[in-house]
């Protein structure tokens, strides 16, 4: 017992090492001081296993899933309250909501992470360069996304699937679209903070290209204030789609999206609220794991602005 | 006296100064709305209706096509296009609603105040509560207070108003019978009760009808509510946000000094300091409130701008489309640039020395 304990209180000092032999070591070490930072805070891991569990059940769900999510029985399933055979109950086709919910979670994860490829890279793409370039290219690029700053973005998204037509895919594009100028905000602040430091001075001096020093040098110091936005906006992006869903915008029946669930249930909603209660609890589960762990790495990685 | 000389070339710096503030203030006036304007107008050239035939029909003769694209400008150059487009805007001209029949305008202007009155009570009952709570969370900093303060914004931030409004709905209406159904007033008033203004309560009070009154009231208290709660998730956080600066600084720690109540310090000292921010924030939720008024009034059937937009939707009439969002856009944009000047004028400390 007390051999563990001893390798155990070593293995720490070797992560906490203020010298450390590696640049392996090192990183270990912050990773492990984040760590440490981001446990400390119950809410922010329950946050994360939230989103773990949500991982999950996407992964598995065809396995985890007692029925099928598209076919039920009209005759004798149709409209059941939870309990029983079906946990949540049934909808009016007489389909299993819980096995549609946990299918409508791949559904979910796929636009939050498409719009995150999506929005994430083209804010810092734009946020850095303007950030790096400055004079003009700094102010037209930043008046570009003050100006779509200043939008109302569920409206524009709206106008936006309205023009390409409804579906998943119109409604990740249109997400993306009205998402990624806080992103480039951010890069850009960074940017022009690190932008007159020595290393980068050191960098030019080598001769490195402009293109090399933003993407090699400029860009990577930007991620872990852009992975927390990017989380914090997760929900925001969860609610979005699930509103697009909601006003029959997203994605399209039969496919268990969870904000379209909610319509369909809202015919119902006097006498069998369950068939819209339950999706909604589920985004708000979701939504809520994702602000969490948002949050938290906030606070673990920035602990600066920890009481803002 | 020497102090009062001020030298000519300050006061000419000053004067500078402000010139170019406005000018500032302009250029971002106008390329914000001309950006908006650019991507209505693109998003009204890429839909895959073809606006020609959706006035001629399919079966019109070719010269007929050929004469309705001319009238419409569709032959002209893209940029020549949107020229045009910019100008109709600005004379109020959005085109004539497939759905209703009347110019775009017309119908925004009959909806509106609905969104407003819905929009204001939710300011109103989200910063009367909101700032309150922010304050406390602040105050009673790392407590039980402020974990609860922290949990009911997390809760705001993170549930569909959709589905929040559909359960009220189930709750308070269907089940405790408490407050009124969907719609802004009953079917009863319909023929006694005439809106002057929009603005439902006001008419009411105007005419001195005091039970169409109750029932507007009994209408519009859900959906207040509902919009309430989430402005007050963010005005709360942004006030604790704002308060906890406030209290570190050292005029805070001078009034202690002096001997000052906690609660005059909190209440009159800190909280006007923080007042100028609160402000912005105010001003941000009204605007986001415009926002969510889409699926609130979709969930309460409440007859306003919200509404008016999904049902165009629903029946592909996008001039109505497009109109709504460029005045929701215009509002949106006039608001974040108004808490931005509000912010300006209102702390001596930012303006341009």
């Amino acid at each position: 017992m007390s051999e563990i304990a001893e390798t155990n209180q070593s293995f720490r000092n070797w992560l906490l090492s203020e010298r450390p032999q590696s640049r392996m070591q090192a990183r270990l070490g912050r990773f492990y001081m984040v760590w440490r930072r981001f446990t400390a805070n119950r809410l922010a891991v329950l946050g994360l296993l939230i989103i773990l569990a949500l991982l999950f059940v996407a992964a598995f769900a065809n396995l985890l899933a007692p029925y099928s999510p598209f076919n039920g029985d009209l005759a004798t399933t149709r409209l059941l309250p939870p309990g029983g055979a079906h946990l949540l109950g049934t909808d009016d086709q007489g389909r299993d909501i819980l096995s549609r919910l946990i299918y409508g979670s791949r559904l979910t994860l796929y636009v939050v992470l498409l719009v995150a490829i999506i929005a994430a890279p083209i804010g810092l793409l734009v946020g850095t360069v303007a950030g790096y370039a400055g004079g003009w290219t700094d102010a037209i690029l930043m008046r570009i996304t003050d100006i779509f700053l200043a939008f109302p973005k569920l409206i524009l998204a709206l106008a936006f699937v309205a023009a390409l037509g409804p579906g998943i895919e119109n409604a990740v594009i249109a997400i993306a679209i009205t998402s990624w100028p806080p992103y480039a905000r951010i890069a850009r602040a960074e940017t022009l903070t690190v932008r007159n430091s020595d290393y980068i001075a050191a960098v030019q001096l080598m001769g490195a290209s402009p293109a090399r020093i933003v993407i090699r040098h400029i860009m990577p110091l930007c991620l872990s204030s852009l992975i927390v936005r990017v989380t914090l906006d997760m929900a925001g992006i969860i609610l979005t789609a699930a509103g697009l869903g909601f006003l029959g915008l997203g994605a399209q029946p039969p496919l268990p999206e969870w904000g379209a669930m909610i319509a369909s249930g809202r015919r119902f909603i006097l006498d069998q609220w369950w068939v819209a209660a339950m999706p909604g609890l589920a985004i708000l589960i979701v939504s809520l794991g994702f602000n969490l762990l948002g949050d938290g790495l906030r606070d673990a990685l920035d602990p600066r602005g920890s009481n803002q | 006296m020497v102090a009062f000389d001020v030298p000519r070339s300050t006061v000419r710096l000053r004067a500078t100064g402000l010139a170019t503030t406005i000018g500032k203030f302009l250029v971002i006036v106008i390329t914000t709305y001309l950006g908006l304007l650019a991507v209505t107008f693109f998003i009204g050239r890429v839909i895959p209706i073809d606006p020609v035939l959706a006035i001629v029909g399919d079966r019109a003769p070719a010269s007929t096509i050929a004469r309705a694209r001319q009238e419409l400008g569709l032959n002209e150059p893209l940029c020549w296009q949107f020229v045009i487009y910019v100008s109709k805007v600005l004379h109020g001209d959005f085109g004539t609603s497939v759905l209703t029949g009347n110019p775009v305008l017309t119908d925004i202007r009959r909806v509106f105040p609905a969104t407003m009155e819905l929009a204001t009570l939710g300011t109103l009952i989200g910063s009367m509560i909101g700032v309150p709570l922010g304050v406390l969370a602040a105050v009673k900093r790392g407590t039980f207070i402020d974990q609860t303060v922290r949990v009911i914004g997390l809760f705001g931030y993170s549930v569909p108003i959709f589905w929040l409004g559909l359960m009220a709905l189930l709750v308070f209406y269907a089940r405790l019978g408490w407050t009124a159904g969907p719609g802004r007033i009953d079917v009863v008033y319909e023929y006694t009760f005439t809106p002057i203004t929009g603005f439902y309560i006001i008419d009411a009070i105007i005419q001195r009808q005091w039970d169409a009154l109750r029932d507007i009231l009994s209408h519009i208290i859900l959906p207040a509510c509902l919009l309430g709660y989430f402005s007050l998730a963010y005005i709360s956080r942004m006030t604790r946000s704002f308060m906890l600066n406030e209290l570190e600084q050292e005029y805070v720690v001078a009034a202690r000094a002096k001997g000052l109540s906690e609660s005059r310090i909190i209440w009159r000292h800190a909280l006007r300091n923080a007042a100028v921010p609160l402000v912005t924030v105010i001003a941000l939720s009204y605007a986001g409130m415009l926002e969510g008024s889409v699926l609130t009034e979709t969930v309460f059937s409440w007859p306003g701008l919200g509404q008016y937009i999904t049902n165009s939707l629903q029946n592909a009439d996008m001039n109505a489309v497009l109109g709504g969002t460029v005045v929701i856009g215009s509002v949106f944009i006039a608001l974040n640039l108004i808490s931005d000047l509000l912010y300006r004028t209102l702390d001596p400390r930012t303006r341009a020395r």
